[in-house]
């Protein structure tokens, strides 16, 4: 019986069934930050346990580390607190931690990867939602509570549910002046922010094999806001390139070896999908978002819906509700509207391609007077090769603050933060209502090129009229 | 590890309408700066329920009549948006036992189970129902009964439903899978030897 990728890790990582229908399955890898990990391990010292597997659980800060300080202690009490809990918990229990002295600090979905603790057909967990992002290369990745973080520190697996597959397939070109990014917006667009329920989302089709993994990063780390518990992408030679020689990767006739498993577990030819729906990459538009969902998006070249023209009374209601947070007029084009502040970076686009291809572009450009500009890479590893080749000063430049690795801007756990109702052009994944740290702070998600845009022109505008892109 | 059987769940009810209520309006982020999950109960839809200087704003639950009300009513896809599990805690630590919604997002509803608390789907128009007699007098006791799929409250009986694997979690007493998974401890090393990745 030909199989999915899906089933075959599935397969490979049960344990057993429990009583309640459920499985008891293998967690390979374990990923853990200093948010979503302090109270497990305070539930471990309770119930006298230990940690099964300590080789395999990684660690790192992100969330709540100050982009703009690297001495300790932090200014935030709270914030110093957490990381330097993360630090006893991880000596005390043997765990890994790339901590910030190791130079590989970064945000968990962005260090898995570039470590090389990610691998094809393996099972990862980790206490973030973003986790998905991880699928990139075939693995079976999930976002996990608290509890179930001190299931899998305990017993190095959890209990879950098997999920259905829809294969996810773009074909055809993607046009000039459109990224991964607006790939997985329009496909949260197109499917609903709750369409993915249930499932996990195998993304395919010819745009998937000419991206690069980065790229495939980008769009599996969104797979959450489209209601899919897990995203992937079949392992292929871009995988492989992409791995060999990173620290956590096997080595000589290991690397063989892993090489021909990882081709293995990927989909059969003529194996059966819950579902499939197939998309044509020319559909595809920069995308940005108006409303208070990442499902709330329209291109670059449209218009605000109006709640009057809505066909469901729910539309309605949430296209209302979106409005008024977002100060927006219902008809007006999206294109135009002024923005204060603009972020680069984030789990969905703090790697180091984003920052190459808007380096690009910004080579000789100043940030608009009034925004404020940050760019923050996604690790430290990432920072590093942004230094060596100039593309820091790019940005510099141009007008942005360099930052130091971190979570930053995505959310408000840290100094970075909207105040009042601020604007953000950010490439982060989520747009809810104070997710930037204001209470009635607005975020528009795009792709990091139209960030760039966005920052030069001071407010939201086509990329591709700003650069220039379609002359590439 | 005994825990208790939940059956059903008897309360006053609370309606907190809209549809993609989100984790970071349940919690909003900033609040999740802890180590522990203890005092998250007080900062519960803290920017639905304050203003910025901190006074409170219109909201269900800021009302007096709604206090004690151990039952949240809400709508579609609630929980959606993040893994953290500071948003079923945040409700758990304010009191909510059980959520009646027209929909749950999936990993909010696996992490409220572990937590013995009932995510229970109702349609629209008898979640409004059972709104409209909470409205009426906020004492209405609404009971849950999560083996008849039932929920009862003012002489009235609306179907509820259940996800069939947090319904036997639920019932059994099986909702904290720790005890499970630690008899299975033994197998789970063996499935791990089989794979070269996790002995490297
Ligand atoms: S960058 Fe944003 S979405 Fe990604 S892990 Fe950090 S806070 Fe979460």
């Amino acid at each position: 019986m030909p199989k999915t990728l899906f089933e075959k890790v599935w397969d490979a990582h049960s344990v057993r069934r429990l009583a309640n229908g459920q499985t008891q399955l293998l967690v390979g890898t374990h990923l853990i930050h200093e948010v979503t990990s302090p109270q497990a391990f305070g539930m471990m010292r309770d119930l006298g346990l230990k940690v099964a597997m300590p080789h395999r659980t990684f660690a790192t800060v992100d969330h709540i580390v100050p982009t703009d300080q690297v001495s300790e202690p932090y200014a935030d009490p709270l914030a110093d607190a957490m990381i330097k809990e993360l630090r006893r918990s991880c000596a005390e229990f043997g765990i890994t931690f790339f901590d910030r002295s190791t130079g590989k600090q970064g945000i968990v979905h962005i260090v898995g990867p570039e470590q090389g603790i990610t691998q094809p057909g393996t099972t990862i967990a980790c206490g973030d939602s973003h986790t998905s992002t991880h699928g990139a290369f075939g693995a079976i990745a999930f976002g996990i509570g608290t509890t179930q973080i001190r299931d899998v520190l305990a017993t190095q697996t959890m209990a879950l549910g098997r999920l259905k597959v829809r294969r996810v397939e773009v074909n055809g070109r993607l046009r000039p002046g459109v990224y991964a990014k607006d790939v997985i917006l329009h496909i949260i667009c197109s499917l609903g922010v709750n369409g993915g329920t249930g499932y996990a989302y195998e993304y395919a089709g010819e745009v998937f094999d000419r991206f690069s993994m980065e790229e495939r990063m980008t769009v599996c780390n969104m797979s959450i806001e489209g209601g899919a518990r897990a995203g992937y992408v079949n392992p292929d030679e871009t995988t492989f390139a992409y791995l060999k020689g990173r620290p956590y990767s096997p080595k000589g006739a290991a690397w063989d070896a892993a090489v021909a498993r990882w081709r293995a577990v990927a989909s059969d030819a003529g194996c059966a999908y819950d579902d499939v729906v197939r998309i044509d990459a020319a559909d595809i538009a920069p995308t940005v978002t108006w409303g208070i969902n990442p499902g709330q998006g329209i291109p670059i070249t449209g218009i605000v819906p109006d709640p009057a023209k809505a066909a469901t009374v729910d539309e309605r209601s949430s296209i209302e509700e979106a409005l008024a947070y977002m100060k927006l007029l219902p008809g007006a084009p999206i294109k135009g509207t002024k923005i204060d502040v603009a972020f680069l970076g984030s789990c969905t686009n703090g790697r180091l391609s984003d920052f190459q291809e808007v380096a690009r572009y910004l080579k000789g450009r100043r940030v608009a007077p009034g925004i404020k500009a940050i760019a923050v890479p996604g690790s430290q590893g990432v920072g590093l090769l942004c230094e060596e080749l100039g593309i820091d000063k790019v940005f510099r430049d141009a007008g942005f603050e360099w930052r130091n690795a971190g979570c930053s801007m995505c959310l408000a756990m840290n100094p970075d933060k909207l105040v009042g109702d601020q604007l953000c052009a950010s490439s982060s994944n989520r747009n809810f209502k104070g997710r930037q740290g204001s209470p009635t702070g607005r975020t528009i998600l795009m792709s990091p090129i139209m960030v760039a845009a966005a920052a030069v022109t001071g407010s939201v505008a086509d990329a591709r009229e700003v650069f220039g892109v379609n002359a590439n | 590890m005994a825990l208790e059987k939940i059956t059903r769940v008897a309360g006053r009810a609370v309606n907190v309408p809209g549809n993609d209520i989100d984790t970071d309006r349940i919690i909003p982020a900033r609040f999740m700066k802890c180590v522990t999950f203890d005092g998250l109960g007080e900062y519960l839809f803290y920017d639905m329920r304050r203003n910025a200087d901190g006074s409170e704003k219109a909201h269900p639950l800021n009302e007096q009549r709604h206090k004690g009300a151990s039952i949240l009513l809400s709508g579609v896809n609630f929980g959606c948006g993040s893994s953290r599990e500071h948003a079923p805690q945040a409700l758990q630590k304010y009191g909510i036992r059980a959520v009646i919604a027209e929909g749950f997002a999936e990993i909010f509803l696996g992490n409220s189970t572990t937590l013995g608390m009932p995510c229970v789907a109702a349609g629209r128009e008898d979640i409004a129902r059972i709104a409209a007699a909470v409205d009426r007098d906020p004492g209405t006791e609404v009971v849950i009964d999560l083996v008849g799929s039932r929920a009862t409250f003012a002489g009235q009986s609306i179907p509820v439903s259940i996800r069939e694997s947090a319904r036997d979690a639920l019932v059994k007493g099986m909702w904290d899978p720790i005890g499970e998974l630690i008899e299975g401890a033994g197998a789970a090393g063996r499935v791990a030897s089989g794979l070269p990745y996790m002995s490297a």
